[in-house]
């Protein structure tokens, strides 16, 4: 079967702005977690977030586009720009219907509804936006990217809460393996604004530590929630044999395998779902575990979801049998983005056989993981990343070295 | 031998009743569902007209607790999906949870749930920094739609892929045309796949008002939704969900399942061109068309039926009889269209897999609905349409298409299983 590159990346992080910035910040070990800015968060029990710095849109975006989008989706325009930019890639030069856009979402444009609700209750209908009908829904990183870029291919949008970024990636590639020879993917995501704050501390997972480097602990022995963030990566996804066709000159790796499951019920017979879909993904690569060189964990920082995760990996691997490394210490978590700047890390990881660290964190023993703390140099092929959606969906992907 | 999938089971609640009997029944009458909005008062809106459902969740099935817990969409689509498993025949003791999977195609989400509980913390709109103080536990789950296939999956037990696909007005067919590629691959034998959306809601009705995409006719309610007339002037929303048991062939048939059709087919494109609009040319709907035929190894002049979009809003109807003749060219001509959504309203992500349904339905019974409420067609609207009665007409090969908002265009072919049975 026709392999899948990933040839351009774009990032648009916490803790950092472009790929270069945000991948030598993660590398070192640079958070970007803070107080909220966006909004007077001080009333709220949730007060930490990854908000993206420096990020003016109107510096990257024309101005015609500011008044129908929200900020997430500005920031995933500006990551796709930049995706392409780094493969290289001249899309009028392309066959309009063959390329595509997959993107996943998990709230929409959540900022641009909370206005527009507010108009809508405070002062009536005729003040909604004409744009709301497309600004808030979750279709509109894909929508909005197709028409940026004259991209006519298939297209799709996933919703998987966090798992969502690495169900669309899969989606991108079997698009690819099905004949469309480019699809750009990933994911950005962002609801940092007062009702999408309301509606996350819902999950019951939000830390409430208002100190950044005690605030979100996966695999700590003192995890009590996670910190929201914003932003994300797109990838640039090509068939392999169409991306030297166009003379692309180097990737950053390969797609090579991919599971998605669902859990069982708690107290049901079945194991979990996470450690099934690690096997699929293996599998689907045509590997065993000892081929894998790092793990990207999801890293919830509750503590029986980190139990879950950390035995599944565990039991794949052996105690203790692989390095495993959660940059989104530096991030937050970024819902549908958070797979997919977990696959760029992992891609250059590759590029540079260095793994990013895991910072804040004092491992619990319990768990028998290998979590890098600070920046490992090591020979890496091939990544395994993981993410997990509130609900019970797991998603798997391996990439690896494309040489 | 590529792995073939089949739909064993259809779940269906749509505006005018709850269950595929009462949905046949109000298509093959030609009767409409549409009515003056009762939810909430429509008066300050400038489109008061909406197809809803009456439904009481806890009369079909839904404990008290989901009912709470559930956005208006969830519960629409737990019904729907009862009604296809059991229709099926599928014993899930039976089945390995883990090759079974679910999609749900969504537009909207849980919108009317979300802005409930806006009002709630925000003091209807009065406070920007909301009181998270009045925050409902399921606040979240209404947050992030993937919830909603979450829901299902749970109550059916299985343990595969379970994703929300949310295409904008497309997302019925996609997720449905998502469903068939895990199968296809092999990733799952089984899939639960559909759609719902329950729109009916201050914030949806006024962000179509702000665009005049719905249509402003309050005084004849029952008349309101008019594709491919002349006098139609924007869509009238609506709610509902579909849900069809998906199965590999081979799976189905050693079970001895009823085949009701095969997916032959599907294909999407995007036009890439305006956020809510259409170039009248329907190149990329054509397109998708071509594609979905292609796949479906038939032949456009075999096709019988088009169940088309016809949404009722000038610009959709012009393009999408482009892209018909464009794609069929004279066989478009001679193959009836019609749209079901002068009937059901336009349930944004829902309605493209009520309209699977529909189809499916138009092949067992050898009869196409018709489109309700076209008197005097658009000179520009040229084709046949079958307007006010279902006729009679020998049905084996369905083409039924969605297109919309963020420029989705697809298209997807539905088989009479025993016409190829090999």
């Amino acid at each position: 079967m026709t392999r899948t590159l990933v040839t351009g990346l774009g990032v648009v992080a916490p803790n950092g702005l472009g790929l270069a910035q945000w991948w030598a910040a993660t590398v070192h070990g640079v958070s970007g977690i803070a107080p909220v800015s966006r909004f007077d968060a001080t009333g709220y029990p949730a007060q930490l977030a990854g908000e993206v710095p420096d990020f003016d849109p109107a510096v990257y975006l024309p101005s015609r586009l500011l008044p129908q989008t929200d900020h997430m989706t500005r920031l995933a325009l500006v990551a796709a720009d930049w995706a392409l930019a780094d493969a290289k890639v001249d899309s009028t030069a392309l066959p309009e219907f063959g390329m595509g856009v997959v993107t996943a979402s998990s709230s929409g444009g959540f900022e641009f509804g909370q206005r527009e609700l507010q108009n809508l209750w405070s002062r009536g209908s005729q003040y909604v936006s004409a744009y709301q009908s497309f600004a808030w829904f979750y279709a509109v990183n894909t929508g909005q990217i197709s028409i940026r870029h004259g991209m006519r291919g298939p297209s799709g949008v996933v919703v998987t809460d966090q798992a969502g970024g690495l169900d669309a990636v899969a989606q991108a590639r079997r698009l690819v393996r099905k004949g469309t020879q480019l699809v750009v993917s990933g994911g950005v995501d962002g609801s940092i604004c007062p009702w999408g704050w309301a509606a996350q501390m819902a999950s019951g997972r939000l830390s409430t530590s208002e100190d950044p480097s005690q605030a979100f602990l996966p695999f700590d022995a003192r995890a009590a929630g996670h910190v929201p963030g914003e932003g994300g990566a797109i990838l640039v996804l090509e068939d392999a044999e169409a991306a030297r066709a166009r003379g692309a000159s180097s990737a950053y790796g390969e797609i090579a395998g991919y599971g998605a499951t669902f859990d069982p019920e708690p107290d049901a017979e079945w194991p979990s779902g996470l450690r099934r879909a690690i096997d699929l993904a293996l599998a689907d690569a045509g590997i065993v575990p000892d081929e894998v060189d790092v793990v990207f964990a999801d890293g919830a920082a509750v503590g029986a979801l980190d139990r879950i995760e950390a035995k599944a990996i565990a039991e794949t691997f052996g105690p203790r049998g692989v390095p495993v490394t959660v940059p989104k210490t530096m991030t937050g978590r970024l819902y549908s983005g958070g797979g997919p700047l977990d696959l760029a890390a992992a891609l250059l990881a590759i590029r540079d056989d260095i793994i990013p660290p895991t910072v804040h964190v004092t491992p619990d023993a319990r768990y028998e993981l290998d979590l890098v703390g600070a920046a490992r140099e090591a020979v890496i092929r091939t990544c395994l990343v993981l993410a997990r959606g509130h609900g019970g969906h797991n998603a798997a992907m391996v990439v690896r070295a494309s040489n | 031998m590529s792995r073939r999938v089949v739909i064993t089971g259809i779940g269906v609640l749509a505006p005018g009743g709850v269950g595929v009997k009462s949905f046949w029944s109000l298509l093959s009458e030609g009767r409409t569902a549409t009515r003056r909005i009762s939810f909430f008062d429509p008066s300050p809106y400038r489109s008061q007209v909406a197809a809803e459902i009456d439904f009481d969740p806890e009369l079909h099935g839904l404990r008290p607790q989901e009912v709470r817990r559930m956005d208006r969409a969830t519960q629409l689509v737990m019904v729907a999906a009862r009604e296809a498993l059991s229709e099926s025949g599928l014993a899930f003791s039976d089945v390995d949870p883990r090759r079974c999977g679910v999609t749900i195609g969504s537009a909207v989400g849980c919108t009317m749930g979300l802005e409930q509980e806006y009002r709630v913390v925000s003091d209807d709109g009065r406070k920007w920094l909301v009181d998270a103080g009045y925050v409902v536990p399921h606040l979240y789950s209404h947050f992030v739609p993937s919830s909603v296939a979450a829901e299902v999956a749970r109550a059916v037990g299985v343990q595969g892929p379970v994703t929300v696909v949310s295409t904008g007005c497309t997302s019925g067919l996609d997720s449905v045309g998502y469903a068939v590629e895990l199968i296809r691959e092999g990733t799952t034998d089984i899939m639960i796949a559909g759609a719902t959306d329950a729109p009916i809601s201050p914030i949806t009705v006024a962000c179509f008002d702000s665009i005049k995409a719905t249509t402003p006719r309050n005084d004849d309610p029952e008349h309101a939704s008019r594709p491919f007339d002349a006098t139609r002037n924007g869509f009238v929303l609506g709610e509902g969900s579909a849900v069809f048991v998906l199965e590999e062939l081979s799976h189905a048939r050693r079970r001895r399942a009823r085949l009701l059709a095969e997916i032959g087919g599907f294909a999407s494109r995007c036009n890439a061109y305006h956020m809510t609009g259409l170039r009248p040319d329907g190149r990329e709907m054509a397109e998708a068309i071509r594609v979905a035929l292609d796949e479906a190894r038939v032949d456009r002049l075999e096709v019988d039926y088009i169940n088309a979009h016809g949404s009722g809003t000038k610009q959709n109807d012009r393009h999408e009889t482009a892209a018909f003749k464009r794609s069929l060219g004279e066989h478009a001509y001679r193959t009836p269209v019609s749209s079901i959504k002068s009937m059901v309203g336009h349930s944004l992500g829902a309605i493209g897999s009520i309209e699977i349904a529909a189809s499916v339905l138009a092949m067992e019974h050898n009869v196409v609905p018709p489109t309700a409420n076209l008197h005097n067609p658009d000179p520009e609207c040229d084709l046949d349409y079958v307007p006010l009665t279902a006729r009679e007409h020998r049905t084996d090969v369905v083409l039924t298409v969605g297109s919309g908002f963020g420029g989705f265009q697809s298209a997807m072919v539905l088989v009479r299983p025993e016409r190829r049975a090999a």
